[in-house]
């Protein structure tokens, strides 16, 4: 039984109802609540850490100003409100990746709640509530001789992530299918790294999502008993582990059975979830206010000089490249993707760069390179400036476009001068009428069978007439103009 | 006989001695007495010797400038972290513990030119009111070693008492330098909650923990007290308003001053004795052109409950970092929770113990609404009944203890030991700064008279427990091991 065939089935029985949580680590230099620095990866094992993220006797949490300002970007430009009270809370539980044996979170007083994300799914749009945005810390990691701890010969723990500033995003279970809730994700995800909070990478785990499903019988009003899935990190992972859970649930609900609350983790290796924890085993993390740090009092004049710093987002961005560069929906979109992408194509455009051929430049042929080189424009030997001049050569006609095609493949990473190339190679186009005209004519001569198959009415003849030209010219030729010279001529006898 | 900061700042600087001689006084005083007292769990020889040569440097550079703590004896409570230093909170659980760095409270003393010579003994993790409750055995009051010296403190109340050093830090959480101060016949002060920075001060409430001296005299204590009070960017908690000077208005009397006397603190608990010293007290008071009312905190007899939920609660998240993962005693064992339990049941004593369950019972799922969030409100009221009071008055005065000093072992019921703090506690649920000034004897054991002022008003409880000692005796009566150092 394959997936693809039970889901459309089960969905005309059961509504699906999926909500998500994210967890996304702040790009602060420093961490939560000490001066250590953020970048845990690049790091010895243990080398970031000083006596208050290692949870010795006697320290005490200073609360990051840049985490805070961070994470009061990320829920504004999720239409979040900011309450002005908010405090931190200790959520208790122990583990060996958890020194001080609590968390610093936020519990019934988040910095940020009722926000909303509208996305695109499948041509409708759909809008998914924001319960809250609030701000915790990172724990360690741990790497165990074995699978899993309890059954590990040793386990070492690396402290260098413990504390790192961490923004948990709960979403409202205003999901109805595991489509929507990657798209939530991908659109999520955009809007953090645009903002310039997150870097968006799930495989390395500082974007990571847990998400609650549960199936509840068409027309039903009750929600249906929920289940968490978490270890999913990729888009794809959350899409299949949630279409595996729809699929085991509704195999459950069809037998009569009843579902029970526990949390189950996704085994990539064998496409389904296996069970973690049961509701009775769940934790009581025992939440109380933080006593070593006060509340804070968030007033509306910070807020709005956080709004400054909010960048325009990217919907907003690819509704007014539509308008105001006349490009269509989809290269808006794909010009859009990431800010990076935006900001260079403005750049292009801003250097002379006409509007269109800016867009089918940047989003082919260079989009292209850049895969391939895995190295994005503004980092390549060519530069942002470099594409730009070559592009102005190709505007004013001075080379033709394979020419142009040619150099940027060879620029792209060595680098150079487009504009002193084309003038030391002789690259540039042949667009005089008088030459062109004059090779017209021999190449008509030269091939009088194609000549005459054309005036017969064989459009396709005039292919082997303009290669016979271009061949004249060492593939310099402006081609449109040929095409237009051998034309005339063929009409004119 | 023992002298106090103020006579050896003098003695230091016309010559007639040096930091070097009060420490070497200060160690044969402890090697002398320590054997019965076991006021000190670690003597910090090394860097006493160090410190020691370092203030020699400063007092010769700038005679002038240099602090009135410079080249000066001192101790400090076990729940202090000095950078190297075995720092244990009187607990198994870090025995063998030291600390890579310096609590900002003690850095400032030792920026000042201060010799620690060691860390003195106290309750595990400052649970208690008797210091019979350290892993290390308990200490014995100065006045009478069959006694203890009140708590959590002990330690450090008791080396004071002794006559080892001028002065020492403890902390007070509960009445944990107040009590321990009057029970040994010394000054000790609970500052105003975030006036002292309790960075490096290894957490027992940390809504409740604040850092303060032991003295003999009152304006020792002011000194002490300026040389460590104001903000520190590493406690949030910490405020950052400033500082103003207590010595300015120590000697500013207490003249016009309305003092008041709650009626719920001379309760049916107090004993007859240390009522009557108590009163006497507020005659020299009044005597000194004080005018006492009766006063009334009707949340007193909530307060102790509220208190025996807050700080438990707190507890019980503060220590769960002895987990046995990365310092201090660990219990090998096969799997990770048998670790984690073999290792808190055999580094934690009984009343840790009893308190860390506690405060998770208050903290559950189902339990939070009933207990810890019921404890908040009751605290607010707590401390708006202090709000309401020094309205009427500029300042409480009462007994610090309901008792003075009792024998070792007589407290075996957790709940008699609680009733101790009964009086001090209010003070630490409302942030407000009090003070125990020594004011009588009871068949030879000291009594203390505890002074109450509003947040922020350091200096004026400083000032009325000036004016009170200035006008009595009490405080240059010495117990026999500081009688024997004379």
């Amino acid at each position: 039984m394959t997936e693809a065939a039970t889901i459309p089935s089960a969905l005309d029985r059961y509504e699906v109802v999926i909500g998500l949580e994210v967890h996304a680590q702040l790009l602060t230099r420093s961490k939560m609540f000490c001066p250590c620095p953020a970048d845990y990866t690049s790091a010895a094992p243990n080398e970031n850490t000083c006596p208050v993220c290692l949870g010795l006797p006697g320290v005490l949490p200073v609360i990051n100003q840049q985490a805070v300002e961070y994470t009061v970007r990320t829920a504004l430009a999720l239409h979040c409100d900011i309450p002005p009270f908010t405090k931190f809370d200790r959520k208790n539980y122990f583990y060996p990746d958890l020194p001080k044996g609590y968390q610093i979170s936020q519990y019934d007083l988040p910095l940020s709640i009722n926000g909303h994300l509208e996305f695109p799914v499948g041509g409708e749009t759909v809008r998914c509530g924001i319960t809250r945005v609030h701000l915790e810390e990172d724990t360690g990691t741990m790497h165990h001789a074995g699978d899993v701890l309890q059954s590990a010969m040793s386990s070492l723990i690396d402290l260098n992530r413990c504390g790192v500033p961490l923004m948990e995003i709960v979403g409202e279970p205003d999901l109805r299918a595991p489509e929507a809730a990657r798209e939530y994700l991908v659109r999520l995800r955009q809007i953090l790294t645009y903002i310039g909070v997150n870097d968006g990478n799930l495989e390395q785990g500082s974007f990571r999502c847990d998400a609650n499903i549960s199936l509840r019988p068409r027309g039903a009003q009750e929600l249906g008993v929920k289940v968490e899935v978490k270890n999913m990190n990729s888009f794809r992972a959350v899409q299949r582990a949630l279409e595996s859970e729809i699929e085991r649930q509704t195999s459950v609900l069809d037998a009569g059975g009843t579902l029970v609350q526990e949390t189950r983790g996704w085994v990539e290796a064998h496409g389904r979830t296996i069970s973690q924890r049961s509701k009775e085993q769940a934790h009581d993390y025992r939440y109380f206010p933080e006593p070593d740090l006060p509340p804070l009092r968030l007033d509306a004049a910070f807020v709005e000089r956080v709004r400054a710093t909010l960048p325009e987002l990217p919907e907003a961005r690819a509704h007014r490249f539509q308008e105001q560069y006349g490009l269509t929906a989809y290269d808006a979109a794909v010009l859009t993707d990431t800010r990076e992408e935006a900001d260079t194509y403005e750049a292009l455009v801003g250097a002379g760069v006409p509007a269109k051929l800016a867009a089918n430049w940047q989003s082919g042929d260079v989009a292209a390179l850049a895969n391939e080189h895995r190295m994005p424009l503004q980092h390549s030997g060519l530069g942002v400036e470099g594409l730009a001049s070559l592009l102005r050569l190709v505007d004013s006609g001075a080379i033709n476009g394979p020419t142009a095609k040619e150099l940027l493949a060879e620029l792209y990473v060595a680098g150079g001068n487009p504009e002193a190339l084309v003038r030391d190679r002789g690259l540039a186009q042949v667009s005089d009428t008088a030459e062109l005209t004059a090779l017209v004519d021999a190449a008509i001569a030269a091939n009088p069978a194609a000549a005459a198959d054309f005036r017969a009415g064989k459009q396709q003849a005039l292919g082997q007439l303009m290669r016979s030209v271009k061949e004249a010219t060492g593939g310099k030729a402006d081609m449109p103009l040929v095409n237009r010279l051998l034309r005339d001529r063929l009409s004119e006898q | 006989m023992p002298r106090t900061i103020s006579e050896l700042g003098i003695a230091l600087r016309d010559g007639s001695t040096t930091p070097r001689a009060l420490l070497a006084e200060a160690l044969a005083h402890v090697e002398r007495s320590d054997k019965d007292l076991n006021a000190y769990l670690t003597v910090t020889r090394e860097l006493a010797e160090q410190q020691a040569a370092a203030a020699v440097h400063m007092l010769e550079d700038h005679p002038e400038t240099a602090s009135p703590l410079c080249g000066i004896p001192m101790a400090l409570k076990d729940v202090l972290c000095v950078d190297g230093i075995e720092t244990t909170a009187g607990s198994k659980m870090l025995r063998g513990f030291k600390p890579p760095y310096t609590g900002t409270a003690v850095q400032r003393l030792f920026d000042a030119g201060a010799v620690c010579i060691g860390k003195t003994n106290c309750d595990e993790f400052a649970m208690g009111s008797s210091t019979e409750n350290s892993a290390y055995g308990p200490v014995g009051n100065p006045w009478d070693i069959e006694r203890v010296p009140g708590g959590s403190s002990g330690g450090s109340a008791a080396t004071v008492a002794a006559g080892s050093v001028p002065y020492s830090l403890g902390t007070d959480t509960g009445g944990s330098i107040r009590q321990p101060a009057a029970l040994s016949g010394v000054v000790g002060f609970k500052p105003t909650y975030g006036r002292i920075s309790r960075y490096g001060l290894i957490a027992f409430a940390s809504s409740l923990d604040q850092i303060g001296p032991f003295t003999r005299t009152v304006e020792d204590c002011a000194l002490v007290y300026s040389a460590i009070a104001g903000h520190d960017p590493r406690d949030s908690t910490s405020d950052p308003r400033a500082v103003d000077d207590p010595l300015a208005s120590l000697r500013a009397g207490v003249a016009g001053m309305r003092l008041g006397i709650p009626r719920e603190y001379l309760g049916e608990g107090t004993e007859p004795g240390v009522r009557a010293a108590v009163e006497a007290a507020f005659r020299v008071l009044e005597a000194q052109g004080a005018t006492l009312q009766d006063v009334s905190l009707p949340s007193t007899d909530v307060a102790l409950s509220v208190y025996y939920i807050i700080a438990p609660a707190e507890c019980s998240s503060n220590l769960a970092r002895y987990d046995g993962v990365r310092f201090g005693n660990r219990v090998e064992r096969a799997s990770l929770t048998d670790m984690y339990l073999q290792t808190r049941e055999a580094g934690f004593g009984n009343e840790v113990k009893r308190r860390i369950m506690l405060g998770t019972y208050a903290l559950s799922s189902g339990y939070y609404d009933a207990y810890y969030r019921q404890a908040q409100k009751v605290r607010t009221l707590v401390s708006q009944e202090f709000d309401g009071v020094f309205k009427e008055v500029d300042a409480i005065v009462c007994p610090t203890s309901p008792s003075v000093a009792f024998p070792m072992g007589s407290r075996d019921d957790p709940l008699s030991m609680y009733m101790c703090d009964v009086v001090t506690l209010p003070a630490n649920l409302a942030g407000v700064p009090g003070i125990s000034v020594p004011c009588g004897f009871v068949d030879g054991l000291p009594v203390g008279l505890q002074v109450i002022a509003p947040r922020f008003e350091d200096s004026r409880v400083l000032r009325v427990a000036h004016a009170y000692e200035q006008a009595t005796s009490f405080h240059t009566v010495l117990s026999p091991y500081a009688s024997e150092a004379a």
